[in-house]
């Protein structure tokens, strides 16, 4: 199911949540909304579910206009972060829940069935019997899964799905949702606040600040090319470096590197940890204030010349320790007018 | 991937020191004295009249209990007692539990004084609340006449019992339920929505269940509470022997007769059916709350 939306607007008492927001969902995507809190994600996510009306635009789906439709005939699958599991009902009652109250009557052997299907689909199978209270986070979040997917949904939300979980189960829990999102199919939206969990499972990603989309793109086009320093900043470890620009060529600390499309005068350079070097014979001088070592690496934690701190990753070998007197190269940069 | 066994500790399967097995540790401090006054207070408040109570009733023979116990006059008491309390409970358990419905789930002007007023049954003295309610409803009173033209008569009747009863038993159930309705995961109803769930049937099958231990428990307690109620009751219920004439009343009474034993034996059957009816909800409670077990 396609779902548009068409310059959606929702205001609470007195702060606005979401400001206009316009998104084309195709058929059968992975779609992630990331943003800071705050930023409106799951009001969209809401919304789109019918669990809260748009004070303004439209909701489409397919060519319908769902805008109106209240939420339980709209046929949705949601699944909760604290998994909204029914404590005094089984497993298998929670899954059969929505085909209960359905306004389709289902046999209770069609009903059966249909239940192990979906404990097989989420690897639950044994646990029909259980009550949410004797499984774990991650099975029990399984459990949702199977629910809302138990009613046959057009489109499967879910709002920070894996938030109350740790981070093993979580890293499992996501690449388990993408099988299953190829196996079925369907369209799918989810609200994370964590660029890691979107980049790692989304096929397009929308980032949101303060009720708006500031980017939307595939991952690779959000992370090679933020749009934004707060995009920039806002999808992993970033250091910010004041420079200026002029014709085309930015000077940062000393250093002149090319910075085309750039307007002249000051900016603001971005570079990650991985796209810094350390150098003994030039670049921008700095010294080591500590060294950070890591499994996979390690880090340092610089000072320039001009007083900015910046961390940068080295290959494990470095001979390097604090205190020492170096100088930074820049390998990759973002430059974005101050 | 493997990580390294964690380090053996040394202390672990040492033998117990010499008298250490003897005394478990406890971590929560105070046990011996806190557990000391709870049973003597228990002992001396609840345990010891009671006791005395049934120490009474017993120095009557068998037969002389059993007589004075199943005579018509007392067993026209139960009828009417019983009867009363269950209609009474049943009431209270419609009207207060839409009355802990509303007072949780919306807000509207005047609410945080219609919460205070379900307190009042509690503080009222209840010969106030008998004395008011008859007022109210004899049959020149303002509902009492009303009620009157549609042949409807309060005072003096089984349903000015009930009303009696309803009164004071009222704020039971609203306050049982009220905080457990307060907790209610809100999540869990707008899941039931997304799953297509009717208004209907998301309360019948959602909300319901898990309030019914809630439920359960203010029901009896209010039951309890309209079976014992003295004070409100007399004064509205005309107090005919072998018609409206309550339990407690004839258990007094018998008192004012000095016949003791007599009143102790009527007592006695009130304090076993409050106790059976207890621990019938306790029962019922637990299998209402079996979800809850970690198995």
């Amino acid at each position: 199911m396609k779902i548009r939306l068409d310059n959606v607007v929702k205001t609470f008492d007195t702060f606005r949540a979401v400001h206009g927001v316009s998104l084309d969902i195709e058929s059968g995507e992975l779609l992630a909304l990331l943003g800071p809190s705050g930023s409106g994600k799951t009001t969209i996510l809401r919304m789109v579910a019918g669990l809260e009306f748009a004070d303004g635009g439209h909701i489409y789906f397919g060519d319908q206009d769902a805008t109106d439709i209240p939420v339980r005939d709209r046929g949705v699958g949601f699944v909760f972060q604290h998994y909204a599991l029914f404590p005094h009902m089984t497993v298998a009652e929670n899954i059969s829940f929505g085909m209960k109250v359905s306004k389709v009557r289902r046999s209770p052997a069609e009903m059966s069935a249909r239940v192990a299907d979906l404990l097989r689909l989420v690897r639950l199978e044994g646990l029909g019997e259980r009550f949410p209270t004797q499984i774990s986070g991650g099975q029990r979040q399984r459990v949702a899964l199977a629910r809302a997917l138990a009613v046959d949904p057009k489109v499967l939300l879910l709002d920070e799905p894996f938030g109350a979980l740790d981070a093993n189960v979580r890293r499992d829990l996501r690449r388990w949702l993408r099988e299953i999102h190829g196996e079925l199919g369907i369209t799918t939206i989810f609200v994370t606040h964590d660029q890691e969990e979107a980049l790692d499972l989304a096929d397009r990603v929308v980032i949101l600040n303060e009720g708006k989309i500031i980017q939307q793109g595939t991952p690779e086009e959000v992370c090679r090319n933020p749009s934004s320093a707060f995009v920039m900043k806002f999808l992993g470890d970033t250091n910010r470096l004041s420079g200026s620009v002029k014709s085309g060529v930015a000077s940062i600390g000393g250093v002149t590197l090319d910075a085309d499309g750039c307007p002249d005068g000051a900016a603001e350079v971005y570079a990650r940890p991985s796209d810094l070097e350390w150098s003994r014979e030039s670049g921008i001088p700095a010294s080591v204030l500590r060294v950070i070592d890591r499994p996979d690496g390690r880090r340092l934690v610089a000072r320039t010349a001009g007083g900015e701190t910046v961390e940068l990753d080295v290959p494990p070998e470095t001979v390097v320790r604090a205190g020492d007197e170096g100088f930074l190269r820049i390998v990759r940069m973002k430059v974005f007018a101050a | 991937m493997e990580s390294s066994p964690p380090p053996r500790s040394a202390t672990r399967n040492d033998p117990p020191h010499k008298g250490e097995g003897k005394k478990r540790r406890r971590v929560l401090p105070g046990l011996p004295l806190s557990l000391g006054i709870t049973l003597f207070y228990v002992g001396l408040i609840v345990v010891l009249p009671l006791g005395a109570l049934v120490f009474k009733a017993a120095s009557l023979g068998p037969e002389d209990y059993w007589r004075i116990v199943s005579s018509a006059r007392a067993v026209a008491s139960y009828r009417v007692t019983v009867l009363s309390a269950l209609a009474a409970t049943a009431f209270n358990l419609v009207f207060g539990l839409a009355l802990a419905w509303v007072l949780v789930r919306y807000s509207f002007p005047g609410k945080r004084l219609v919460d205070a007023i379900v307190d009042l049954p509690f503080a009222l003295p209840t010969a106030v609340a008998g004395i008011a309610l008859t007022t109210l409803f004899a049959p020149n009173g303002w509902f009492g006449s009303a009620l009157a033209e549609t042949g409807v008569k309060v005072a003096y009747t089984p349903l000015g019992i009930m009303v009696a009863m309803s009164f004071t038993s009222l704020p039971f159930i609203v306050r049982t339920v009220q905080p457990v309705l307060e907790d209610l995961d809100p999540t869990l109803e707008e899941a039931a929505q997304t799953l297509g769930g009717s208004d209907r049937s998301i309360f019948l099958r959602g909300i319901l269940p898990l309030l019914m231990p809630a439920l359960l428990a203010g029901l009896s307690l209010s039951f309890a509470r309209s079976l014992g109620e003295f004070g409100a009751i007399i004064f509205i219920a005309g107090n005919q022997p072998m018609s409206t004439e309550i339990t407690a009343l004839l258990a007094f009474i018998r008192l004012e007769e000095y016949d003791y034993q007599a009143a102790a034996a009527i007592a006695s059957v009130l304090l076993i059916a409050a106790f059976l009816m207890l621990a019938a909800t306790n029962i019922l409670q637990a299998r209402a709350l079996r979800y809850t077990a970690r198995g």
